[in-house]
């Protein structure tokens, strides 16, 4: 199976799992801004993405599109390391234009990764796991408003979120245009406005993302 | 300006494929900095059979920067640190005096070390033999503009075309992937209406050789056009991608 067996294939993979995981977020960030702008329209969207059949089949893709992503990107690392040989460099620079993100997408993606496990217990745990399950406290299972201001009530969690986004934002710059490459959609007048492009969108997403525990390390959540 | 430095040199030195390598360090003094870091291997290389001892293993050929024989890692960096040349190209005026230079062989899975600096490069050679053919009418010399190609096709066909399959692209990888070299060799063709015929083919067989022989998967990192002495760019890699894709999804 040539998706499996050719290098080019397995970057297929690895780049259309990864845009599907950037479109997530940019539907994840847009819905979370909600809950600044008003937390009753926010739950709503909580409400509406329950344990509902069709949040569950979107759930479910989602879940598949990291396993896959993590899964490629494990086999991939390791094919890597193994091709680059038993003796290492004793001396090895990069040249100015080599990204330290593009060098380190793994271990990016393995800090995004852990932090996504906490992210999990923080809200999927508490919200739809609750409901799918009947154990907990099934009355807040949509109050999303009332779990993020009781999360970022505490200085501590807002600053991992906005480091754990800071990782994800470095995995981003390099993963949003590295994805396009892989797919062919580049050629030497786009280069730089592809580069420019996927720094423009890693941007806003984690920009709408951290603007909540921003906002609530500002103070302003206090009220709800 | 000409003048003279004192180096100290740490070379590589492994007698065999499958022996232990280990680093020997060398002094050279009195180092002309117009000569050629290949000459100056070569003084050096004199000196030690003067001295009855064994000569240091090292490719070069063309020694003008056009065959993609010489190879060497240079200070970390292949080709040396100065940029777009090649290490036959490369001149003892771009080094201090009394600086220290860690020379290597390319080193990467693909490219077994046959002794000291000299690895085997076969593995390119049998990515192009994968490749196969190109058809092409014989008979007499086609009218001038008989087949019209445009401007921008043929420079960027020429562009690829420069690639001397050095190494240097795989050897500085951190992945070890040889896609700016098998990029390079298939877009020359891809590009061009004579190349169209077998493209479809060439770009499977070619990668399917290249994975096979165990180069690894590209990541996009771009240390391969950073470090070619042909800057060679990776919107080639971009077209390879997209013919090897292509082929792919009409089979
Ligand atoms: C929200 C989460 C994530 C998003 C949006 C994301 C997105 C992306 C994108 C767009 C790429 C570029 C694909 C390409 O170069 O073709 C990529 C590459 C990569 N990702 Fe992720 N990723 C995420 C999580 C992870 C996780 C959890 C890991 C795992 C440990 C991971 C490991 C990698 C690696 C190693 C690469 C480089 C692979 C390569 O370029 O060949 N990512 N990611
Ligand atoms: S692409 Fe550049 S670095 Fe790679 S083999 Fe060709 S000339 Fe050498
Ligand atoms: S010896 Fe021919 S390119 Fe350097």
């Amino acid at each position: 199976m040539w998706l499996i067996d050719s290098s080019i294939g397995r970057k297929l993979i690895m780049s259309i799992t990864g845009v599907f995981l950037v479109l997530f977020l940019l539907f994840h960030s847009l819905m979370n801004i909600v809950v600044i702008i008003s937390p009753e329209g926010y739950n709503m969207i909580c409400e509406f993405l329950g344990a509902n059949w069709y949040a569950m089949i979107a759930t479910s893709i989602l879940a598949a599109g990291f396993v896959i992503h993590i899964l490629y990107a494990l086999f991939l690392t390791f094919q890597n390391m193994r091709a680059r040989g038993a003796v290492k460099y004793a001396l090895k620079k990069n040249q100015k234009e080599v990204e330290w993100t593009s060098q380190n997408m793994f271990i990016l993606g393995t800090i995004v990764f852990g932090f996504l496990v906490l992210h999990l217990y923080n809200f999927w745990f508490k919200m739809q796991f609750v409901e799918l399950s009947g154990h907990g406290d099934v009355s807040k299972a949509a109050d999303g408003a009332y779990w993020v201001s009781q999360l970022f009530s505490s200085w501590i969690y807002c600053v991992v979120y906005i480091v754990w986004l800071s990782a994800l934002w470095l995995h981003l710059t390099h993963g949003v245009w590295s994805a396009l490459q892989s797919l062919g959609l580049n050629n030497k007048t786009w280069l730089p406005r592809v580069k420019t492009i996927s720094n423009i969108i890693s941007t806003i997403v984690i920009l709408m993302f951290m603007s909540i525990p921003i906002y609530y390390l500002l103070g302003f959540g206090s009220g709800i | 300006m000409e003048k003279n430095i004192n180096v100290t040199l740490k070379i590589w030195r492994q007698v065999g494929p499958n022996e232990k390598g280990k680093f020997e360090t060398y002094k050279l003094d009195n180092v002309s900095t117009d000569s050629s870091f290949l000459e100056m291997m070569d003084v050096l290389n004199e000196r030690l059979i003067s001295e009855r001892k064994v000569p240091i293993a090292f490719d070069h050929d063309c020694r003008e920067g056009i065959c993609g024989m010489c190879s060497l890692y240079i200070n970390g960096h292949p080709h040396g640190p100065d940029g777009e040349i090649t290490t036959c190209q490369l001149h003892m005026r771009n080094f201090k005096d009394g600086q220290t230079i860690v020379i290597e062989p390319w080193r990467s899975a693909a490219f077994p070390i046959i002794r000291d600096l000299m690895v085997d490069r076969g593995a390119f050679d049998k990515i192009i033999q994968a490749g196969g053919y190109v058809s092409i009418n014989t008979g007499g010399v086609p009218d001038a503009n008989s087949i019209p190609i445009a401007k921008v096709d043929a420079d960027e066909a020429m562009d690829a075309a420069s690639c001397i399959g050095c190494g240097a692209c795989a050897a500085a990888c951190k992945n070890s992937s040889a896609m700016l070299f098998v990029a390079a060799k298939v877009s020359q063709l891809a590009l061009l209406p004579q190349g169209k015929v077998e493209a479809a083919h060439r770009a499977k067989a070619m990668v399917a050789k290249m994975d096979e022989l165990g180069f690894g998967n590209c990541t996009n990192t771009g240390a391969c056009e950073a470090e070619c002495p042909k800057n060679v760019s990776i919107s080639h890699i971009a077209r390879l991608n997209r013919e090897f894709l292509s082929a792919k999804f009409k089979d």
